[in-house]
């Protein structure tokens, strides 16, 4: 029955990813590839990977589809019909495809235990993380214990992605004039009043996720995703200028540097026990409780980064044309 | 006791200026900060590379958790030699960067510039001090990202740094993903990421058709980002286009991490003993490498201007370190390792010139060089020297790395391989002759209001000028260095 | 190979038409958008690859409950973890790039832009073709 499911999973990935080679309307693209993200995302959740596939949810068919959904509002709708040859991609793509299937004879078999990456590494992370870190979500333990350096990488380049469309797209925001200010969905009172309602969840939630993701699945990426994703909403509806006004442009580019800076911080600590980079365990009175300070606080620091990319990155898209109009939604 | 957090102090410094440089307003204060960051990032790796020197390699676990749980750092002297390069060519190019961002880069973006700057530095130190192969990856694209924007700001004096940047965005992705591709493979195979354990490991798995594929997909992702040739057509124009002072750093130091990060992977990773080195080395290096260097070249003689016209040099350049690792001797991996320290002194020198050029003359072509010898004498003095570095002329560095590959061709009896490495540096005369002619030889115009480049700007130029001729005239410690690499890298005693 | 065999690579093999799929819109499409679409569905398989190589047949997420489980490998779910920031870091940064292309050349179609730079390219002789 599993595999039954993986399998049509794989195969419902497989057709969309062929309608978005297939498509030249480059909405449909863009929401097919949204589908795509979601569909991963639930064979994510089938393969036990929970916390992945809460990420890739969030991310690919939630920010990238409305980064990609406001970059089309500012380019174009179609896709122009080729011109060049693609029976060289073609050959390319198709021996590169077939390279990756000879290597598979000598991989293990899907879901073998005895398979090496069961063997070697991982088992540690398994048995020990109740005792060394203290947490039940072994994900989060290696995340930002064990292999915490990477995640100190990782917000890096999130903060490097920030620096980059700041740098890329903030001369071409334009003022507020008076025609632009006026909202795009004023009129819709439906929506305004969901939105106000749906906006304190939201923002709790992505609490509960930050705070709580050294039980169940979740943690500082995906909580500063889903604060963004509240905000994004907000901004949508009631403007760009009305979210500007709750949280300026100033304010994010500081919490943008900030989270960076809360990281590598608590890494910092530790020199001064005389201890190596990001070891918390010198933060508690032992080294377990250390351990969960230190998780906290850089799990504090991977939202707050993540959420002002997120934030800062749909300011400089939607501030360079006026608000989206009805019609193109 | 400092000194023993020095190797995670060479990444984090610059990780750490880099939000606090974003808070700067004013580009003064962000390119002062930068500046003493990347001088202190330059201390660090001298003292990292006199502490290998003396005792070895050093190992740092991040985290304190034991290899290979943990990330662990891992520093001998291939790498702390390449540290050294990338900080010491970063240090170089900030006194130069101030005038030359503040003329080419809008000036709203300036301050922020500095901060893509440092990221990019840290991504590359972060790159190459690792002994993680994921951790790798992920500095990688710090690195990779902040170059991207890099290149972009190109776009204050031409658009065509915009469809650079996005060319090179989507090349260095995938090259990326292939080497992501690579590292899962062995990963499948092993359980393990650490460099060290994967070496380790992967003996007795030499036939494995997994590991196999592994193999071609990570030097074809370090080859797409090292522009290996025929994968280079992104760096031409990501160099020609990008601001000067991003062009001099990226030049002498984004493709050197590149080809560290190949040579570590070759040699450490897979070993001197993987069965499919050799085969790859004589037939897929060596032509490849050959390619390069004569096809690259012949471009570069018909360029007008002048930064793409060094940037195919540079793809020839790779062609020699590539070349130099075919060898599969002590000989010719000294020759890669001690050229990526002489190419990034001429190129950074050479980059720099055309930088100069481009402040006085707005562009740097053969039109606009015109009789320029007469009115930026310094300038294009140092070009000229650099010119000849590049060639291999003796008492340069150009001819340390030539007299290696030469001698390393002969040692393993390819004759012809010498004849033709001597022959392929016989293009680069034409091409640097071309720019001597236009400069010395043509009549300025008689509009020309052109002056001398301001100290700012001659004075590193003429710090690696002059290193050129240093390490030209006495390569005794480069040659050390650089042959006490090789000799770990092939697990040859010292 | 026997049946069994074949089953247990089955998915992976499904898993390379996925990536190959996402690298063939890539390189074989002139559209700036579709490119960066064609990344994502690249790397997102890659995602599905690592992933697919820490199930374990009956196993369960890796979060401990106190009970003795069996647990699928936590370790590529946290290398994958970090590879979805990178990789929603480079399509931020690509699609931004895509919105300064279309103001600077008014397209977003590489054969256009490539004509264009060409073209620039042929004027550079031209004394004061550049800005």
């Amino acid at each position: 029955m599993e595999s039954v499911i993986n399998m049509a999973l794989l195969v419902f990935l497989a057709g969309t990813a062929f309608a978005i080679l297939r498509r030249t309307t480059l909405f449909s693209v863009v929401m097919l590839s949204g589908v795509f993200s979601l569909v991963s995302a639930a064979l994510l959740v089938h393969l036990d990977a929970v916390d992945v596939a809460f990420t890739e949810a969030a991310v690919g068919a939630g920010v990238s589809t409305v980064l990609m959904l406001s970059t089309l509002a500012l380019t174009a709708r179609h896709e122009a019909p080729g011109t060049r040859s693609r029976a060289i991609p073609l050959i390319v793509v198709f021996l590169t495809g077939l390279a990756l299937v000879y290597g598979t004879l000598d991989m293990p078999r899907f879901g073998d235990p005895s398979a090496p990456v069961h063997q070697h590494v991982a088992p540690r992370y398994i048995s020990a993380t109740a005792h060394e870190i203290g947490m039940p979500n072994i994900v989060t333990a290696v995340l930002a214990s064990y292999r915490g350096f990477d995640t100190l990488g990782e917000v890096t380049v999130i903060f490097t992605a920030g620096i980059a469309v700041l740098l890329l797209l903030a001369g071409t925001i334009r003022e507020p004039t008076t025609a632009t200010k006026i909202t795009a969905m004023e009129h819709h009172l439906v929506l305004r009043v969901v939105t106000k309602v749906l906006i304190g969840p939201i923002l709790l939630f992505a609490l509960y996720v930050q705070f709580h993701g050294d039980y169940g699945p979740g943690g500082g990426f995906q909580a500063g995703v889903i604060f963004a994703a509240a905000f994004i909403i907000y901004a949508l509806v009631f403007g760009l200028e009305t979210a500007g006004n709750a949280l300026p442009g100033r304010a994010v580019r500081i919490l943008l540097a900030l989270g960076v800076l809360i990281y590598s911080g608590t890494g910092v600590v530790s020199f001064f026990f005389n201890k190596n980079f990001l070891d918390y365990s010198v933060l508690g009175a032992t080294a377990q409780a250390g351990q969960h300070i230190g998780i906290i606080l850089v799990e504090f620091g991977v939202g707050m980064t993540v959420a002002a990319v997120m934030v800062s990155t749909f300011y400089a898209f939607a501030g360079q044309n006026p608000p989206i109009g009805d019609e193109e939604w | 006791m400092i000194s023993a957090h020095l190797p995670i102090l060479q990444v984090i410094v610059p990780l750490i200026a880099a939000p606090l440089s974003a808070f700067c307003r004013r580009a003064g204060v962000a390119w002062y900060l930068s500046l003493v960051i990347c001088a202190v990032s330059f201390a660090i790796s001298i003292a990292l590379l006199i502490q290998v020197l003396e005792e070895g390699h050093i190992s740092y676990l991040l985290g304190s958790w034991a290899a290979p749980w943990g990330i662990e750092y891992r520093v001998d002297v291939v790498n702390a030699f390449v540290l050294m390069i990338i900080s010491g060519i970063g240090t170089a190019v900030l006194p130069y960067a101030r005038t030359s961002i503040a003329a080419e880069i809008e000036p709203h973006n300036q301050a922020l510039f500095y901060t893509a700057y440092l990221l990019c530095l840290t991504g590359l130190l972060g790159m190459v001090i690792t002994g993680d192969a994921f951790n790798a990856f992920v500095f990688l694209e710090i690195s990779s990202l902040s170059t991207y924007a890099l290149v972009a700001l190109g776009a204050g004096t031409d658009r065509r740094a915009l469809s650079a940047a996005y060319t090179y965005l989507v090349m260095g992705t995938i090259g990326a993903t292939f080497f992501v591709i690579g590292i899962g493979l062995v990963y499948m195979m092993t359980g393990t990421l650490n460099m060290a354990d994967l070496a380790a490991r992967l003996q007795g798995l030499e036939h494995n058709r997994t590991v196999l594929v592994a193999f071609a997909f990570i030097v074809t992702g370090i080859g797409l980002k090292l522009a290996l040739f025929p994968m280079h057509l992104w760096l031409p124009n990501a160099y020609a286009f990008a601001p000067s002072a991003v062009t001099v750093f990226l030049a002498a130091t984004a493709t050197k991490a590149a080809v560290y990060l190949l040579l570590r992977f070759l040699f450490t990773v897979f070993g001197i003993d993987y069965h499919i080195l050799g085969l790859t080395m004589t037939w897929l290096f060596t032509p490849l490498a050959l390619a390069a260097m004569f096809a690259a070249s012949t471009v570069a003689i018909f360029q007008v201007e002048l930064k793409r016209m060094l940037a195919y040099s540079s793809v020839a350049q790779i062609g020699y370190m590539v070349l130099g690792m075919s060898f599969l001797s002590v000989t010719g991996l000294t020759a890669t390792i001690i050229h990526l320290f002489n190419h990034a002194l001429m190129k950074g020198a050479l980059f720099m010139v055309l930088g100069a050029i481009v402040l006085r003359q707005g562009a740097a072509t053969f039109n606009t060089i015109r009789g320029l010898g007469r009115k930026m004498p310094w300038t294009m003095a140092a070009f000229v020297t650099g010119g000849l570095s590049l060639i291999g002329v003796p008492l340069t560095v150009g001819f340390v790395s030539k007299w290696y590959l030469v001698a390393a061709a002969l040692e393993s009896g390819r004759w012809p391989l010498a004849v033709l490495i001597v022959l392929s540096s016989l293009l680069a005369v034409i091409y640097v002759w071309r720019v001597v002619e236009a400069a010395y030889l043509e009549e300025p115009p008689a509009d020309s209001k052109a002056t001398e480049a301001p100290l700012s700007m001659l004075v590193p130029t003429w710090i690696l000028i002059a290193a050129n001729i240093y390490f030209g005239v006495d390569a005794g410690l480069t040659s050390r260095i650089a042959s006490a690499g090789a000799r770990l890298l092939l697990g040859v005693a010292q | 190979m026997e049946f069994k065999d074949a089953f247990g690579l089955f998915n992976y093999w499904i898993v390379i038409v996925l990536m190959m799929t996402g690298l063939y819109i890539v390189v074989s499409r002139g559209n700036l958008v579709k490119k960066i679409v064609g990344l994502n569905i690249f790397q997102t398989s890659v995602f599905l690859l690592y992933i697919s190589m820490g199930k374990v047949t009956g196993g369960t997420a890796p979060i401990l409950t106190g009970k003795p489980e069996v647990f699928s490998n936590p370790l590529p779910h946290v290398l994958i973890l970090t590879a979805i920031v990178v990789g929603i870091a480079t399509t931020a940064l690509g699609l931004a790039l895509v919105v300064r292309i279309k103001n600077a050349y008014n397209s977003i179609e590489e054969d256009e832009i490539q004509k264009l730079d060409l073209a620039a390219e042929n004027e550079v002789d031209e004394p004061g073709a550049r800005p």
